[in-house]
């Protein structure tokens, strides 16, 4: 029972009409929310074709943006029941309606709908048509697909290659516009590919509100600008990039760095805030190239911010945690966790604290709340906060905060036990630290105070400032290294999947805390992660009725209960 | 299955026939002409469209003529290409094709010689040349980079020079005149 997208704010009850597209009959609303407005408008033929199950190919229209019209790609021909002198449709012999054939076609994207129509995509004329235009597109267009960066993910390619013409019949020399226009810090511009469809100037005037692109020049010397002596900088601009059907915009991080079809895509999610973008991991050979927004229009729509998308380099820094330390000495895992679980075995109730990061999945969090209520430690995680906007970027700049509370392993604010638990460590009365995933140096804990521990296990993923006094230093994984879920400040329990292989000796933190668990607590934990999440649903109270396989890809939203 | 091992016969028996019958084939190829190649002195003459190794070429300006589209990497069927494309950073050398590898690898221990990497390039970059034997003291050697291919392609005489001819259209253009920036000429990096 995959929860899909929440419902849209209480549609009413729409009348539905009957529709043929390619013979096959339909019923479609007679109107759908606008995506900007939410307000019902007209169905178009594009939409009722998609309804159909027909691909209408398009350039400029795109669902989640306003329409413009101008691509002229999903030309289609259409018909409409006949009226008779009493204004009542004519019908044939048989009851069907006389149908009377438009003489002239339509544009798909922006031609509602209405009762009896019948669509034609699939004519003769409409491939003539399709053949047309594309071959006007195609008369400014630079054939450079070997050092085109969506070359693979191209519409027009694809088009070319499903409804266009094999030979080009354009003698003339083409317009060679200019190839390399810094837009912005982000966006690097080829005016040659462009195919002006406008999709990029709606997004940002219309979405982010910042209108900062438009078309400037005439004819076939019509190019997109932003205005003069604006650089397009907003914080959604790598956006455009996606949805330009081209290889006119091109990210300046990504540009000439790897053939998009060598790149394995997995659903992830943004790591980067509160909100939990859905993501598409890009990597090829253990290293991560880029993220890309994945449709989920409970939580991201198909955006995300480049803050967020550009934030995947640390994953394959030089100086990740490679290996197991033990007193500084490199050791074995099979080490580390059986001496850690000797040493935290005889400690009373209350001389133990446990530091959890909102980085972390609910899946660890859940192992780390068990060895917190099973040795009686007192917790609490840390708060990032920082500035959000009104669109998709959250001020609580943790993937997990939601979790970490829900857990009950934070204080309220999260953050708020950390003094308590250093004082206590000072007085002498924690003498056991278990810091996962952060830097507790930063926190009020100084290097005076950390030395006064009898036990000190910090992991993490980077270096941390606590690693040179901790007696065992266990690396973790970043979240392209493993599998898990978050829940986002909204109450949405998204997983993401593994993309990569962890570097070194790094393994899961579920994996090695569930190790501690059977040889501290002396029961099996969980075999997989399946199992872990499922038995996590049952005991916390928020997360019951939920299991792994119903999050789907898209997730499921839990009552926060703080 | 048990094979009879037939006895002799007496003819047989004698030997000496059978060495005389021998003797004869030997004397007859004494005098015919030999065929035997003095390999590695002599050399084989290779004939037209062999496919030996592949190497990458350059035009007649001296511009590697590979602009990474890496679609002989994609290709390969035994996975001996390796490209790095270049990455963002702007390289003036390149002129208006803006793009080509910064490295270039063929395994020639794991290259087939198929012919799919020529057969797929989109800008007649690399060709399979006459190259049969290769050889190497050990298995790095014979790891070829972007140089080394390069100089044993040699230059390509294109007749149809896409780039420079789009450069010579862009120039002649009223609007939009190109910054100027030179095509080719990347011998000197």
């Amino acid at each position: 029972m995959t929860q899909k997208a929440e419902p849209l704010p209480a549609p009413a009850a729409v009348e539905t009409i009957a529709v043929q597209v390619d013979g096959r009959k339909i019923l479609v609303p007679r109107t759908m929310p606008d995506p900007l407005t939410a307000r019902p408008v007209a169905t178009t033929m594009i939409q009722a074709c998609e309804a159909a199950g027909v691909t209408v190919p398009h350039y400029c229209y795109h669902p989640k943006l306003p329409v413009a019209g101008n691509c002229r790609m999903c030309l289609v021909e259409y018909g409409t029941p006949a009226l008779g002198p009493d204004r009542k449709p004519l019908r044939n012999a048989d009851g069907s309606f006389v149908i009377h054939k438009s003489p002239r076609p339509a544009i798909a994207c922006a031609t509602p709908v209405s009762p009896g129509m019948e669509i034609y995509t699939n004519t003769p004329a409409v491939k003539a048509m399709r053949e047309g235009v594309l071959e006007f597109l195609l008369i400014n267009h630079p054939l450079d697909c070997p050092i085109c960066d969506q070359a693979g993910e191209c519409k027009l390619q694809e088009y070319s290659v499903e409804y266009g013409q094999f030979a080009s019949r354009f003698v003339e020399a083409k317009v060679h516009k200019p190839k390399q226009v810094d837009l912005g810090p982000r966006i690097m511009l080829d005016d040659e590919r462009c195919i002006l469809c406008t999709r990029c100037i709606r997004f940002t005037r219309d979405l982010v509100h910042d209108d900062a692109l438009g078309i400037v020049n005439r004819g076939s010397y019509s190019t997109i600008a932003a205005y003069p002596g604006t650089r397009f900088d907003n914080n959604y601009t790598l956006n455009t990039v996606d949805i330009c059907p081209v290889g006119a915009l091109t990210s300046k991080d990504f540009r000439f760095q790897m053939r998009v079809w060598f790149l394995k895509e997995t659903k992830s999610i943004c790591t980067s805030c509160g909100t939990g973008c859905n993501i598409l991991t890009g990597s090829r050979e253990n290293r991560i190239y880029r993220y890309t927004p994945r449709d989920n229009d409970a939580v991201n729509g198909s955006w995300m911010c480049d803050a967020g998308r550009l934030n995947y380099k640390w994953v394959g820094r030089e100086d990740r945690l490679t290996e197991v330390k033990i007193r500084g000495q490199r050791g074995t895992w099979v080490q580390a966790i059986q001496e850690i679980a000797t040493r935290l075995k005889p400690a009373t109730p209350g001389r133990l604290a446990i530091v959890a990061s909102a980085r972390q999945t609910n899946e660890e969090l859940y192992l780390i709340r068990k060895l917190a209520q099973f040795l009686g430690a007192a917790t609490d995680s840390v708060l990032r906060a920082g500035e959000g906007d009104r669109l998709l970027v959250n001020a609580d700049k943790n993937p997990n905060s939601a979790g970490v509370r829900l857990m009950g392993l934070a204080g309220n604010p999260p953050g708020s036990n950390l003094a308590t638990i250093a004082e206590r460590v000072r007085a002498g009365e924690i003498t056991s630290l278990i810091v996962i995933g952060e830097d507790v140096t930063q926190q009020g804990f100084g290097l005076e105070t950390l030395r006064r521990l009898e036990l000190l296990v910090v992991s993490d993923i980077l270096p941390n400032g606590a690693n040179e006094m901790a007696h065992f230093v266990l690396p973790g994984c970043a979240h392209a290294e493993k599998r898990g879920s978050f829940t986002n400040v909204k109450g949405r329990v998204q997983r993401f999947m593994k993309a990569i292989e962890p570097p070194g000796d790094a393994r899961p933190e579920a994996e090695f805390l569930g190790e501690l668990w059977e040889r501290l607590i002396g029961e099996a934990a969980p075999a997989s992660l399946e199992q872990l999440f499922n038995q996590l649903a049952r005991d916390v109270a928020a997360f019951n009725g939920v299991t792994w396989a119903a999050l789907g890809d898209a997730g499921v939203t839990v009552p926060l209960s703080f | 299955m048990i094979v009879q091992r037939k006895n002799l016969s007496f003819w047989e028996r004698l030997y000496l026939p059978a060495i005389w019958g021998g003797f004869k084939v030997t004397v007859r190829h004494f005098f015919k002409k030999k065929v035997t190649m003095q390999y590695p002195e002599e050399r084989w003459v290779v004939p037209e469209g062999y496919r030996g190794a592949p190497y990458l070429v350059r035009d007649q300006e001296g511009r590697t003529k590979c602009v990474s589209c890496q679609l002989c990497e994609f290709v390969c069927p035994p996975r001996a290409i390796k490209i790095t494309p270049p990455g963002p950073a702007v390289d003036p050398g390149t002129g208006n094709v803006e793009k080509r590898p910064r490295e270039f690898e063929i395994n020639m221990l794991r290259c087939i010689f198929c012919g799919f990497c020529q057969e797929v390039c989109p800008e007649e970059a690399i060709f399979l040349m006459r190259d049969y034997s290769l050889t190497g003291a050990n298995r790095k050697e014979m790891i070829y980079d972007k140089e080394k291919l390069l100089a044993l392609g040699g230059v390509h005489q294109d007749r149809i020079q896409k780039w420079k001819r789009k450069q010579r259209e862009a120039e002649a253009q009223e609007v939009f005149k190109p910054a100027g920036q030179p095509v080719g000429h990347d011998a000197h990096r």
